[in-house]
C-alpha cells in the first residue's frame, strides 16, 4: 500500500452517494458506483495487482481498457468463478469477489518469483531446448510441473449457475464503438432515418471523451449527443456490449454483459445475451489503442501508459502519485502531464524527439512541468513500485540524469483497433503517416471513422464521422438533408503521430525490457528468436509466444513488429501482421452456447407413446434425437435380462413394440411408380395394389444406401418406409432427383413420419392378437396374405395394416394416426391380454432381426454393396436403377470383399461384443484382420451368443472357426462362420 | 454465417439449408450406362475458386432445391433461383 494513491474529493464520472463494498482476497474494501474494478483498487491504493506469467514479476495495472495485459483477475465463487478477467473493464458492483492471481502465497510475497532468479535459463524457445530428455515421455513428465509453475487462473469444474441467453437483432445501420466519432456517424444516420444500432463495450458511452475532465466541453457535447439519440425511436443503445467478431454476410456477434445487475438466474436473468445482428451497412469507430514504451523495466508497477493515467485521473478521480515522469515520443502525452500537473502532482516530461511544438512548450512552463526534450528512459528501479527513473540519449549511450518518481507514465504512440475490419480476410495496411496500422480496406457496406483510420484530430474525426453516417444511411435508402455536427472545442490532438524508434537495449544483461507483458516476452526474446531463424512474423508470435495471451498482443504487436522490421532490415509492411481472428476480447462458453446446455444441445424426438411408455417401466435410449423405448422393467431389472425374456415373449407368443421411428413417406401422382422403380434396385413397376415390398436403393456411387418397405395404396399412391437414421436424406434425394434431374415425372413426395405412429405387433400369436384387437375385420391369411396391406377403419379411426415382419415371426405393422396411437396401444394391450401379449423394446427389436439375418442400421453403413449384404439377388433385373452403373465397378466386384456372414458362439458363458475383429483360427492376432462384428445378441432360439459380421470370403467361409478379438478389453473368443439367417430360414413362421 | 435468398421464402441463413454440391454438372439420363459416364459425374468436380454454382435445399421451409451463386473465396452470394426452372433450361438447349 501506498499513500501516493488516493481518490480526488470531486470531479470523475462516478457517483460518491452511491459506495460499493466488494473483496479482494477476502479483504473487504470499497469504491463507488462508476468505478472500474481497477480504479476502486487504485483509489485504495492497491497497485501491486498480480504476478506475470513466467517470470512471477510484481505487477500493476499498464492500461485502463481491454488491452489490459497485467491486471487479470479471478472473480466470483463456487460455479460462478471466471479467471484471467481484466480489472481494467470490469464495472464495479456490490458485492464483487476478486482474487489475484498467479502468486502464492501473495502477491506480495510469491514464491514462485523465482523463476526470476532462472531467467536467463527461460527465454523465448526455452521449452523446446530445455525439457528434452532420452524418451518421448521426458516432456508429458516435465509438462506437469511446468503446468503448475506458470500459469494465469484457475477454472473450476462446478457448474455455471448462471443464465445466458441468445438472441437475433437486424438493423439498418450498425454502429461499433461510441466514440466521437461513432457517435456522429450513428447520430447522423439516425438523423436520415436510418433504423440504428450502436454498441459499446464500455458502460458509458463517450470513448476517448472520457479521458477529459466533466468540467471540458466534451461532457456537454457528449450529454447532447447522447440525449438526442435516446430521443430517437429509430435508435438502440447497447452497451456494455463487445462486438466479437463479423462475419459473412454483414453478420455481427454482440456479447452484452449484465453482470452489474446481478441477475438471478434460477429466475431465469440472464447473465450474458449474445445477439447476432445483421446490418445493411457495418460502421466500425474502433478507435486506438495506446502502445506502451520499450526499456528495462518497463513493467513495473507504476508505470501505465499515459492515457490510462489521464483516465483515472479525469474518469475516476484517482491521484496516482505524487511525482510523475510522462516518457513519450508524441503529442498525446502532454495532456496527461498537463492533466496531472494542474492537480498539483510534479511532472516531468521525457520526450524522445529533440524537437517539440512550441505550443507545449510554453503550456508546459506555465505548469512548471520539467520538460526534458531528447531524452527517453533507460531503467526503472523500485521491485514493487516505481521510485526512480533514469533517463538518457533515445539511442545508446551512458545515463544522462535520474529522477525520483512514482508514477510513470509512457506513450509510444497509437495503434488502430483494426481487429474487426480485418475478421473478413481483409489485411490491415502500414500507415507510415502514423506509424501504425489501419484497414487495408472496406468490404462493401462497410465503413471506418475516427481513430481507427488513422484520423488523428477531433475535429476530423467529428467531421468524417458526419459523411460516413450520410453514406451508410443513404446506402439503406435514407436521405434527408444532413445536419452539421460541431465537434466539442477541446485542444487535445488525442491520436498523435508517434515515431516508432528503436528501443535500447538494456544496460545490464539481466534486465528485462518487456515487449509483451503477459506472456513475458521480452527485447531480447525476440532478439534469440530472430537469431535462431525465426524471422516471419509467424514464427516470431509462436516461438515467442507473443500476442497469444488473452489480451491478443493489443499491446505488444505493433512494437513487436517494428522491432522485427529493424532486425531484418525491413521496412514494417514488409513484414507484414498475425491474422486477427475473433474473438475480439474473450468470451466466456456460456455465452456461446446460450440455451443449448444439458440436453437442450439439440432438440430430442418422441414417439406419441413416450409418455405411456415413461409411465409404464420403459427405460430409454438415444437412437440419434429420437428417445425410443429401450426395454420394460416387466421383463427384468437390467437390460441384460429384459431383453431375454422380451425376445423369448415374443417367439412363443406375441409383443408389441413401438416402430413410430421410422421414416415414412407418401407418394403420389402418375409417374410415383416410375420414380419407385428407378431408385430400389427391385422391381416396383409391377407391384399390385394393396401389397407391400421390402426394397433397397442405392447411393449414386454404387454402395447401400437405405432400405425399406414400401406398401401400394392404389394406382397412383404409395407408403414408403425408411429406415430410422436415414428418413430425412431418403426424403431430400427423392425431392433432389425431382426438381434437379426428373422434371419430368408428376409425382409428389410428404413426409408423413410424424402423421402416423407404428406398431408391430409380432409373434406366433400375432394374428389372433388383432382379431381381438379388431373384432369384425377379416384378417386371415387369405384376406390379408403376407406381404399384404389393408386399410380399415376402427371406431371411426383410419389405420394401416401391413403385414410384414423384421423379427421373423408371424408379424404385422399398424399405422394409427399419432393421435389416437395411445389409445390403439392401450386397446391392443387389453383385449390381447389373454394371449399374453406385453410391451417389448428396441433392443429386443433389434435382437429378433440379427437372429433372422436382417441387415439394419449397423450393417448400413455406405461402405457395402448389395452382394456384401447377401442382397446381390435384388438388384439383378434388367431394368436401371439409381447407383446400378457404378455398382459394377470391378473393386465393388472383388472377391475378397468382406461379406455378411453369421457367428456362433463356441466357447460358453463368454459373450461376443459387437466391433470384435475376427481373425482366422491359425492368424496372428495383430492389425485389421478379416472382418468385425457388425451386431450381437443372446439368441433364444440357439440358448447362444450369435453375431452378423462382415468377413472376407463372406459365406465361402461357412463352417471354419475364426476368432473374435476385442483389444479393449484385451478378450478373444472362439466362433464359427455360419448363415445369417438363424431360425426358419423357408420363412415358415413368416407366411403362417 | 451465410445468408441464402431463397425465392419462395426470402432471405434466410444458411442453417436452414442443406448443401447438396456442385450444381454445374447435368445427373446423366437415367438409363444412361457406362462407367466412364457415371464415374465422371459422381467423383468429379472442379473444385472452383471464385463464382460457383451449387445446390441448397431449403429444408426448413419450402424444401425447394436452389441453384445459388456462391463465390467461394468470398462468401458472398449473388443469387438464386429454382433448380427446377435451371434443369428446364438444360433440356431447353439441348433441344
Amino acid at each position: 500500500m501506498t499513500r501516493g494513491c488516493y481518490r480526488l474529493a470531486k470531479g470523475g464520472r462516478i457517483d460518491r452517494t452511491a459506495p460499493l463494498r466488494f473483496s479482494l482476497d477476502g479483504k473487504s474494501l470499497s469504491g463507488f458506483s462508476g468505478d472500474s474494478l481497477a480504479s476502486a483498487l487504485l483509489a485504495d491504493g492497491v497497485t501491486l495487482i498480480g504476478r506475470s506469467f513466467k517470470y512471477h514479476r510484481p505487477r500493476g495495472f499498464l492500461s485502463a481498457g481491454v488491452e489490459e495485459p497485467n491486471g487479470l483477475f479471478t472473480l466470483g465463487e463456487d460455479g460462478r468463478t471466471e479467471p484471467n478477467v481484466a480489472g481494467t473493464s470490469t464495472e464495479l458492483f456490490a458485492g464483487l469477489v476478486a482474487r489475484r492471481q498467479n502468486c502464492w502465497p501473495s502477491a506480495a510475497f510469491d514464491l514462485m518469483a523465482i523463476n526470476s532468479w532462472i531467467a536467463p535459463l527461460l527465454v523465448s524457445g526455452f521449452y523446446y531446448k530445455t525439457f528434452m530428455g532420452p524418451t518421448r515421455g521426458s516432456w508429458m513428465f516435465y509438462e506437469r510441473f511446468i503446468r503448475r509453475a506458470a500459469g494465469l487462473g484457475r477454472a473450476v469444474h462446478q457448474r455455471d449457475p448462471d443464465r445466458y441467453e441468445t438472441r437475433h437483432a437486424f438493423t439498418d445501420v450498425l454502429v461499433i464503438g461510441a466514440g466521437p466519432a461513432g457517435l456522429t456517424s450513428a447520430l447522423t444516420a439516425a438523423r436520415a432515418g436510418a433504423r440504428v444500432l450502436i454498441v459499446e463495450q464500455d458502460w458509458l458511452l463517450g470513448g476517448s471523451l472520457l479521458r477529459e475532465g466533466v468540467e471540458s466541453p466534451a461532457e456537454t457535447w457528449l450529454r447532447q449527443i447522447e440525449a438526442e439519440l435516446a430521443s430517437l425511436s429509430n435508435v438502440e443503445v447497447l452497451r456494455r456490449t463487445t462486438a466479437l467478431g463479423v462475419y459473412d454476410a454483414n453478420t455481427v456477434a454482440l456479447v452484452e454483459r449484465r453482470d452489474h445487475l446481478q441477475p438471478d438466474g434460477a429466475a431465469g436473468e440472464p447473465r450474458q445475451i449474445t445477439v447476432t445482428v445483421r446490418a445493411d451497412a457495418i460502421v466500425y469507430a474502433t478507435g486506438a489503442a495506446e502502445r506502451p514504451l520499450i526499456f528495462a523495466n518497463n513493467d513495473r508497477p507504476g508505470v501505465m501508459l499515459a492515457s490510462a493515467a489521464r483516465t483515472y485521473l479525469n474518469r475516476f478521480a484517482v491521484i496516482l502519485g505524487k511525482r510523475a515522469l510522462v516518457a513519450t515520443n508524441n503529442d498525446s502525452a502532454y495532456a496527461t502531464a498537463f492533466d496531472l500537473a494542474q492537480h498539483g502532482i510534479s511532472v516531468t516530461i521525457a520526450d524522445q524527439r529533440a524537437e517539440v511544438q512550441r505550443s507545449l512548450q510554453e503550456q508546459a512552463r506555465d505548469l512548471e512541468i520539467e520538460l526534458l526534450p531528447d531524452t527517453a528512459v533507460v531503467d526503472v528501479l523500485g521491485g514493487k513500485r516505481v521510485r526512480q527513473v533514469i533517463l538518457g540519449s533515445p539511442s545508446e549511450g551512458p545515463p544522462s540524469t535520474r529522477r525520483e518518481c512514482d508514477l510513470l507514465c509512457m506513450s509510444g504512440g497509437w495503434s488502430p483497433v483494426v481487429h474487426l475490419t480485418s475478421h473478413g480476410g481483409i489485411k490491415p495496411r502500414y500507415c507510415p503517416e502514423i506509424a501504425g496500422f489501419v484497414p487495408g480496406g472496406y468490404a462493401e457496406g462497410h465503413y471506418g471513422v475516427g481513430a481507427l483510420t488513422g484520423s488523428v484530430t477531433l475535429a476530423d474525426a467529428v467531421k468524417h464521422g458526419v459523411e460516413v453516417g450520410r453514406s451508410a444511411a443513404a446506402q439503406v435508402g435514407c436521405e434527408f438533408p444532413t445536419i452539421a455536427l460541431l465537434p466539442p472545442s477541446i485542444r487535445s490532438a488525442d491520436h498523435a503521430v508517434a515515431v516508432l524508434g528503436t528501443p535500447r537495449t538494456p544496460q545490464k544483461r539481466t534486465n528485462k525490457a518487456f515487449v509483451d507483458f503477459q506472456n513475458d516476452v521480452t527485447l531480447k526474446d525476440i532478439t534469440v528468436a530472430h537469431q535462431e531463424g525465426y524471422e516471419s512474423v509467424e514464427h516470431l508470435k509462436r516461438y515467442t509466444t507473443l500476442g497469444m495471451g488473452t489480451d491478443q498482443g493489443k499491446t505488444s504487436n505493433i512494437n513487436a513488429l517494428a522491432i522485427e522490421a529493424r532486425l531484418r532490415g525491413l521496412e514494417i509492411p514488409a513484414v507484414g501482421t498475425t491474422t486477427f481472428r475473433p474473438p475480439y476480447t474473450p468470451v466466456s462458453f456460456g455465452a456461446l452456447a446460450g440455451r443449448s446446455v444439458g440436453k437442450h444441445f439439440r432438440p430430442t424426438r418422441r414417439s406419441p407413446l413416450h409418455d405411456w411408455h415413461l409411465a409404464h417401466g420403459a427405460a430409454f435410449t438415444e437412437a440419434g434425437p429420437w428417445l425410443r423405448a429401450w426395454w420394460y422393467r416387466w421383463a427384468g431389472p437390467t437390460v441384460e435380462q429384459a431383453y431375454i425374456e422380451e425376445m423369448r415373449l415374443v417367439r412363443s407368443a406375441v409383443g408389441l413394440s413401438d416402430a413410430s421411428t421410422l421414416g415414412k413417406i407418401d407418394i403420389q401422382g402418375p409417374d410415383a411408380t416410375e420414380l419407385l422403380n428407378r431408385i430400389y434396385v427391385n422391381d416396383f413397376a409391377r407391384l399390385p395394389v394393396g401389397k407391400t415390398r421390402y426394397g433397397v436403393m442405392l447411393a449414386d456411387d454404387g454402395t447401400v444406401f437405405d432400405d425399406g418397405s414400401t406398401t401400394r395404396l392404389d394406382e397412383t399412391r404409395y407408403f414408403m418406409t425408411t429406415t430410422t437414421a436415414h428418413a430425412a436424406e431418403v426424403l431430400s434425394w427423392m425431392e433432389f432427383l425431382l426438381q434437379t434431374a426428373w422434371t419430368d415425372l408428376k409425382v409428389h413426395v410428404t413426409s408423413v413420419t410424424d402423421v402416423w405412429a407404428a406398431m408391430a405387433v409380432a409373434g406366433p400369436k400375432a394374428r389372433a392378437a388383432l382379431e381381438l384387437a379388431l373384432p369384425g375385420h377379416d384378417l386371415s391369411d387369405t384376406r390379408l396374405p403376407y406381404m399384404g396391406c389393408m386399410e380399415i377403419e376402427y371406431e371411426g379411426v383410419s389405420l394401416r395394416l401391413i403385414r410384414l415382419s423384421f423379427s421373423g415371426e408371424l408379424a404385422y405393422e399398424v399405422y394409427v394416426p399419432a393421435e389416437y396411437a395411445v389409445a390403439f396401444w392401450e386397446h391392443i394391450l387389453s383385449r390381447a391380454a389373454p394371449l399374453g401379449i406385453k410391451p417389448v423394446g428396441l433392443e429386443t427389436v433389434a435382437s429378433l432381426r440379427i437372429e433372422k439375418g436382417h441387415v439394419a442400421g449397423l450393417e448400413l453403413d455406405h461402405r457395402n454393396t448389395l452382394k456384401d449384404l447377401g442382397l446381390g439377388r435384388m438388384g439383378g433385373t434388367g431394368k436401371a436403377y439409381v447407383g446400378r452403373e457404378l455398382s459394377q465397378r470391378p473393386a465393388l466386384q472383388a472377391q475378397e470383399r468382406w461379406s455378411l456372414v453369421g457367428i456362433e458362439c463356441l466357447e460358453p458363458g463368454k459373450p461376443l461384443r459387437g466391433g470384435s475383429i475376427l481373425f482366422g483360427s491359425g492368424d496372428k492376432i495383430e492389425g485389421h484382420g478379416r472382418g468385425y462384428i457388425t451386431s450381437v445378441t443372446w439368441s433364444t432360439e440357439r440358448e447362444n451368443f450369435i453375431a452378423l459380421a462382415l468377413y472376407q470370403g463372406g459365406l465361402k467361409h461357412i463352417g471354419e472357426e475364426i476368432i473374435c478379438a476385442y483389444p479393449l478389453r484385451g478378450e478373444q473368443v472362439r466362433g464359427r462362420i455360419v448363415s445369417p439367417v438363424f431360425l426358419d430360414p423357408k420363412g415358415e413362421r413368416l407366411r403362417a | 454465417m451465410l445468408r441464402i435468398p431463397c425465392p419462395v421464402c426470402g432471405v434466410r441463413d444458411y442453417t436452414e439449408f442443406l448443401y447438396g454440391g456442385d450444381a454445374s454438372k447435368r445427373r446423366p439420363a437415367h438409363e444412361a450406362s457406362g462407367l466412364q459416364t457415371w464415374h465422371d459425374y459422381v467423383f468429379l468436380f472442379d473444385n472452383v475458386k471464385g463464382a460457383h454454382r451449387e445446390f441448397w435445399q431449403h429444408v426448413v421451409g419450402c424444401r425447394q432445391w436452389l441453384i445459388v451463386d456462391r463465390d467461394t473465396a468470398t462468401n458472398r452470394v449473388a443469387g438464386s433461383r429454382l433448380a427446377r426452372t435451371e434443369t428446364s433450361a438444360y433440356e431447353d438447349r439441348d433441344r
